[in-house]
């Protein structure tokens, strides 16, 4: 019964949402408490869906792109990228040329790294480590080492503004979810996306284009990481290339793989992506509100990602079962 | 050929005037980390400079963060025969060997910025660092006199976790702390030295103390962290710099920009002119032998509102950080 319930697609990933939420409570009581300031909400759990903002839309085009049995380890380097070019050129040339060309940005990296994977056949860790490595060198470039700022109102809106007292960067990811989700899930490209990674080449033989899948989902993650890129600089106000989004691409895959989706491809769900980062960012929040010694953080982090895992293992689950039985 | 001649007769009456301090034009090879940050930056472009104002021949080479390009540096100014070597090493060990090649070849090398292991130590001339230490105890001294004997309860930004400026700045901040009753350090959590770290720390930190209520101060271990802090306490409705008091380190060109609008109250200056007390050294040793003490601390100059702040942030922003 209990291995049935645990199995239940979702149902643990929402099970340890709660359960971190309720630790948060309790550590900071309170947590849950909501307020307006300056025409925006205020609370803990704000900051929680505002900070995970940046992960949850890399998890979105990180998702699909582990759906086909590859992995993008470029995001964050991307991020850096897109973050200096929009803070480069919002002061001097206006928002939407800033945003169109670091979106620019972001879909080239993906198409890059749809070319090696897709037509030059390199595997997706080796392909996209070369951008993760050489895209941070490309952002100091940009900015030639410093912390570029700008004060145009309508980029840092896009980080500190609000709709209707919703966080923009909030508001932003749930625009993103939407459009990939009616994309994919309306049409039949999600289902060719995880035959693409469950067997490529019986699809291939089964007709569907799978070099154009695989290319498609890298530019889509690619702009995705772009658009966190902008959130992450707008946030701050400056773009920090050799900081932003250091590390975020493995807060990405952890997400996905915390919503359940297989690094073997073949499946995915973009929901349970964007619940496993607000997994990570709630869990990140409840170790700053708890007030442990810093020293302590990266071991919290690493024991709830244990147990969150082990909650979604089927043999765990059995495990758990057996011994329900022994006690009886 | 005229502009040569002239620019050499510039130089002549130069050193004529200058006679007591340089006997003849030294030349110095530096052999820079890189360009990591913008301190690095602004370091390299000060030594530049200070170096010009002494007439001194500065060869820099970078070593985009690489020992042995350091390493190859040092031979090759040691192959040009240059009258004294900067270095300021990226790793604390491992440089024995063509440190006794400088000594060998009776080139005296200055340490700038960091420290090596002690083991080398009779194989440099002195080191030019500042004390980190220090520079968290004059941001605890700047707190403990401004807010008196009042009660105060601090709120930290700590630097990456296991970095020695990290934990010698709170090791600074926590003495001064110790010895004033009234101050209190509440919350300490690390924000990474970034700004983005910086403002999510703090944002965490104003919602677990009552809406920022409860806080006096935030001392952060650098300023990037504290623009990030400041970014939070004004969404959260707060005024930085009157209802809660800043105090960070660096002294980086944007922090001017904040105490000038009145958002930030004092930081403490990680000085990028290393180079000029190791050329005063490296000249006196020249000319009259003098050997420097072992260590050349910089000085951890205090900056507040009192000081123009919008004229310094125009004369360092051009340095490059």
């Amino acid at each position: 019964m209990m291995s049935r319930l645990l199995q239940s697609r979702g149902l643990a990933q929402i099970i340890a949402l709660l359960v971190i939420l309720a630790v948060d409570r309790a550590v900071s009581p309170q947590f849950f408490d909501l307020r307006m300031q300056d025409g925006r909400l205020f609370g803990s759990l704000i900051d929680v869906l505002n900070r995970g903002a940046p992960v949850a839309l890399l998890a979105l085009g990180m998702v699909l792109v582990i759906a086909t049995r590859g992995i993008d380890l470029s995001v964050g380097a991307v991020m850096a990228i897109s973050g200096a070019i929009a803070a480069s050129l919002a002061d001097t040339h206006g928002l939407p040329l800033a945003l169109a060309a670091a979106l620019g940005a972001g879909l080239l990296c993906g198409l890059w790294n749809g070319f090696l994977v897709a037509v030059l056949g390199i595997q997706p860790i080796v392909a996209t480590l070369i951008l993760m490595v050489a895209g941070r060198g490309v952002a100091q470039l940009i900015t030639e080492g410093r912390i570029v700022t700008f004060t145009a109102p309508d980029l840092v809106w896009l980080g500190n503004g609000a709709v209707l007292g919703v966080p923009a960067p909030v508001v932003v990811v749930l625009g993103m979810l939407i459009v990939t989700g009616a994309v994919v899930r309306g049409s039949a490209l999600g289902l060719l996306i995880e035959a693409t990674g469950g067997n490529a080449r019986a699809s291939e033989l089964a007709g569907i284009g799978t070099r154009g899948m695989i290319l498609a989902v890298y530019v889509w993650c690619g702009l995705c990481a772009a658009l966190a890129g902008v959130i992450a600089a707008a946030d701050i106000m400056g773009a920090d290339a050799n900081n932003a989004g250091l590390w975020l691409e493995l807060d990405a895959i952890l997400a996905v793989v915390i919503g359940g989706t297989s690094l073997f491809g073949g499946r995915f769900s973009l929901v349970l992506a964007m619940v496993g980062a607000l997994i990570i960012q709630a869990m990140n929040t409840g170790i700053l509100l708890s007030g442990y010694p810093p020293e302590f953080n990266l071991v919290v982090k690493a024991a709830v990602v244990l147990v969150v895992l082990l909650l979604q293992s089927p043999r765990f689950a059995n495990v758990g079962v057996v011994l329900g039985r022994a006690r009886q | 050929m005229t502009s040569k001649a002239l620019l050499a007769a510039t130089a002549l009456v130069a050193i004529t005037l200058s006679l007591p301090a340089t006997a003849a034009e030294l030349t110095v090879g530096f052999s820079q980390i890189g360009s990591e940050s913008g301190w690095r930056a602004a370091e390299t472009s000060v030594s530049k400079s200070e170096a010009a104002k002494r007439k001194v021949t500065l060869k820099i080479a970078d070593a985009q963060q690489k020992q042995e390009n350091q390493i190859k540096a040092i031979r090759s100014f040691i192959a040009q025969g240059v009258d004294a070597i900067f270095l300021a090493p990226v790793v604390s060990s491992g440089w024995d060997a063509v440190l006794k090649e400088a000594k060998e070849a009776k080139i005296p090398v200055v340490l700038l910025d960091r420290d090596i292991d002690p083991s080398g130590k009779e194989l440099y001339l002195t080191a030019v660092t500042s004390d980190s230490v220090h520079e968290g105890a004059v941001a605890g001294e700047w707190l403990a006199k401004t807010v008196g004997g009042k009660a105060c309860n601090v709120v930290e930004l700590q630097g990456t976790v296991g970095a020695s400026v990290a934990t010698n700045r709170k090791k600074g901040f926590d003495s001064v702390v110790a010895k004033n009753a009234n101050l209190k350090v509440v919350r300490s959590q690390t924000g990474d030295f970034t700004r983005a770290k910086g403002k999510e720390v703090m944002e965490s930190f104003i919602k677990a103390e009552g809406g920022g209520k409860t806080i006096c101060a935030v001392y952060a271990h650098n300023d990037d962290m504290m623009v990030g802090a400041i970014q939070a306490m004004k969404e959260a409705g707060l005024k930085p710099g009157k209802d809660i008091l800043t105090v960070s380190i660096d002294a980086v060109p944007d922090i001017f920009k904040a105490i000038a609008a009145g958002e930030a109250n004092a930081t403490v200056e990680l000085t990028p002119n290393m180079a000029g007390p190791a050329l005063d050294a490296i000249m006196a040793y020249k000319a009259k032998g003098t050997v420097p003490p072992k260590w050349i601390q910089t000085e951890s100059k205090l900056y507040t509102a009192a000081d123009d702040p919008q004229k310094i942030y125009d004369s360092k922003k051009g340095l490059g950080y």
